[in-house]
């Protein structure tokens, strides 16, 4: 068998309070294949969030193993992992996490300046601008997150994320702070990448709607992976084909 | 992450809360601007003081004879006659650590003018570099007498403010004649008033003539009454020729010999002595190599042996210049005191507001972490954010210090001196209160675990 994109090997993760250790992940066994659109349900405390941690290269399984792009990351160093955070992942979160007083250029540009590719001042923000006119910014770039909306706050963190062109991009609750219009522009977008241009992404939710715009939905409770269902065929946009 | 990528990151996120920023330098600020402004006034002070010290005196060496014996019975300092012009001449010429140096020949007699009479503490034959050795004060009235004079043996004086009062009351003395010793000399001027020395002795009641006129028309014994031979001796010295010119009053007590008679039988030929010779180091420190130089110079004119004892003694001020070198050394330390305590409360002050801003900032750590910031990279961040804050704020404080110390001294005519050690050495210090106190704030942000400052609230 050749090897997925991701394939998580028996993932255990417990933390240890006091005395007592509280298992969170029991043996998660998974393999996501690239080019995927994947939403990753569960109640809170179903052990979902810990599972995009570990996927997301931010924390380390107690046992078992996780591979990314035909690497083990669990075992790698702090250092080596934010490598592959930089060059790999994207993250859009909940809050945007857009820094305040910035404009969405130099939010935009901000992870340019953890690569080792060596872009001067100028490439940078020039990618920036590019990646920001993408998303419909371009009359944008230089207000701050406070003068942007949510959705426009959740676009520059878009943009941010994939502005290194990682092949993998999670998002964590991307809707749950938007009204369902811009949910639905949000997700429209994502549903584009993946077929336009191929990225894999990984939606955490908890939303049955939000869920219902990937191809595949796996369902976490009580730290197991309980349902791993195809819901719907692959999206096609207009350039990709079946 | 490139250097320069870090300081625009920082100056960024400094830029994002200028107030802050601004008021967290402020002890920076405060501290490098006092000790700034210290360093100046206290350079310009300092500056002030060892000049003042210098015009007491601290700088001059006072070069006298040694003592002659006679069958177990020393006569005690200054009683050789070996000490010469021309040795003072050699010392200004081959000493570089001598700034000026004149010849001294005392005499002590009464001086008359009209029908007062006076007998003067100081009545000194000298030469007018006297003047400047001595850092006397601008002349009161006319002129000082010249080398001309010294070498023609003018006789013309210059009189001390207490003699003026003694002899003149309200009149100018300048152009007047006085006597001495029956020699009528004219005055050419009035020196400044310069007060009583350490010792409490009048320096203001003092005359100054070239040194040949007091030693050959006032004194009038040097040859011929101290010393045996050589009374009529044709040398060929310039100076020495003065005294067939104006022979002493005492009759020779020998037939002169005839022209064969000294061929055959040569006498040493003895060269005008004087009572000392006053030399002025360059400065203070000046004062030891001066001392050791001129030392070395006298032995070898003088033809001592090695091991033979010098036939003259040089001494230094040495208590002035001790307490000159203690006033400037307590000066400095002083003020390094005041700018340690300054920098190191500037310096908690930073790493105060740095840990509120890593806390403040926690998500934003979180967030750099997850794009792939390593944790070299935020300790960089952070770090480099409070070295620009401390140098922003030294360099506002050198400003600061700069022109308050400019202030003083146009306000309060203190003096003071612009120090560009002080200036590097706040530059240097700022950068390295920055790291000092940045780096306990920024090794704490680089340890944040990037999941939990995610969802830090």
């Amino acid at each position: 068998m050749g090897m997925e994109f991701i394939e998580l090997r028996d993932i255990r993760k417990s933390y240890v309070m006091g005395d007592m250790t509280v298992p969170v992940l029991k043996g998660v066994s998974l393999t996501i294949a690239s080019g995927e659109m994947v939403a990753l349900m569960g109640s809170s405390g179903s052990g979902k969030s810990t599972l995009m941690n570990i996927l997301g290269c931010l924390d380390r399984p107690t046992s078992g193993e996780c591979w990314l792009d035909g690497e083990e990351v669990s075992r790698l160093s702090n250092d080596q992992r934010a490598f592959v955070r930089n060059h790999k992942l994207g993250f859009v979160f909940q809050s945007f996490n857009l820094l305040p007083r910035t404009s969405a250029l130099d939010n935009v540009a901000m992870p340019l300046s953890y690569t080792d590719e060596g872009l001067s001042e100028r490439e940078a923000r020039q990618r920036a601008a590019e990646m920001l006119s993408r998303f419909g910014l371009g009359d944008r770039l230089h207000h701050e997150p406070s003068q942007l909306s949510g959705g426009q706050q959740q676009r520059v963190a878009i943009a941010r994320a994939l502005i290194n062109r990682p092949p993998l991009l999670f998002a964590d609750e991307p809707t749950g702070n938007l009204d369902s219009k811009t949910s639905e522009e949000v997700l429209r977008m994502f549903e584009q990448l993946n077929a336009q241009e191929g990225i894999t992404i990984i939606m955490v939710t908890h939303d049955l709607g939000v869920a219902r715009h990937a191809q595949r939905t796996i369902h976490v409770s009580d730290g197991l992976i309980v349902d791993n269902a195809v819901t719907a065929p692959p999206t096609t946009g207009p350039g990709g084909g079946t | 992450m490139r250097i320069h990528t870090t300081a625009r990151t920082a100056l960024r996120a400094l830029a994002r809360n200028p107030m802050r920023a601004m008021l967290t330098t402020l002890g920076i600020v405060i501290g490098i601007g006092a000790v700034i402004a210290m360093m100046e006034i206290g350079a310009g002070s300092s500056a002030a003081l060892q000049k003042t010290i210098a015009s007491m005196g601290a700088n001059v060496l006072v070069i006298r004879p040694g003592t002659a014996s006679s069958g177990g019975v020393s006569f005690g300092s200054g009683t050789t006659t070996t000490l010469t012009p021309e040795d003072s001449a050699a010392i200004l010429k081959e000493c570089p650590a001598v700034r000026n140096g004149a010849p001294i020949v005392r005499a002590r007699t009464q001086l008359v003018y009209g029908n007062r009479n006076w007998v003067p503490t100081y009545i000194y034959g000298t030469t007018p570099s006297f003047l400047d050795v001595q850092d006397w004060p601008a002349l009161a009235e006319g002129e000082p007498f010249s080398e001309r004079d010294v070498l023609n043996a003018t006789k013309v004086c210059l009189l001390g403010r207490t003699l003026v009062r003694e002899l003149f009351a309200d009149e100018s003395p300048v152009g007047k004649e006085i006597r001495l010793n029956n020699v009528a000399f004219r005055v050419v001027g009035v020196l400044g008033a310069k007060g009583a020395n350490m010792m409490g002795l009048d320096q203001d009641d003092i005359v100054l003539a070239p040194w040949t006129t007091i030693k050959y028309r006032v004194t009038g014994s040097s040859l011929s009454s101290s010393n045996q031979s050589a009374t009529s001796g044709a040398s060929g010295d310039s100076v020495n020729t003065l005294s067939n010119i104006y022979p002493g009053s005492q009759p020779s007590l020998y037939p002169e010999r005839s022209a064969v008679q000294a061929a055959n039988n040569p006498m040493p030929v003895r060269f005008a002595n004087v009572d000392q010779i006053l030399v002025a180091a360059r400065s203070a420190a000046d004062v030891q190599p001066a001392l050791a130089q001129i030392t070395a110079l006298l032995r070898e004119r003088h033809h001592m042996r090695p091991g033979e004892p010098d036939d003259f003694n040089v001494r230094d001020l040495t208590e002035m210049t001790k307490a000159l070198s203690s006033t400037t050394t307590m000066m400095t330390n002083l003020l390094l005191a005041v700018a340690m305590i300054s920098l190191v409360v500037g310096g908690v002050g930073i790493m105060n507001i740095m840990l509120v801003s890593v806390t403040e900032r926690t998500r934003e750590i979180g967030l750099r972490m997850a794009v792939g910031a390593k944790g070299g990279d935020i300790l960089r961040q952070f770090l480099v954010e409070a070295v620009v804050l401390c140098l922003v704020g030294g360099a506002m404080g050198i400003l600061l210090g700069h022109g308050g110390s400019q202030l003083v001294r146009i306000f309060m005519q203190w003096p003071v001196a612009t120090s560009p050690v002080a200036i590097a050495a706040a530059v240097l210090v700022s950068a390295s209160v920055g790291m000092v106190f940045g780096f306990y704030p920024a090794w704490k942000a680089s340890r944040l675990d990037p999941i939990e400052a995610l969802r830090y609230e």
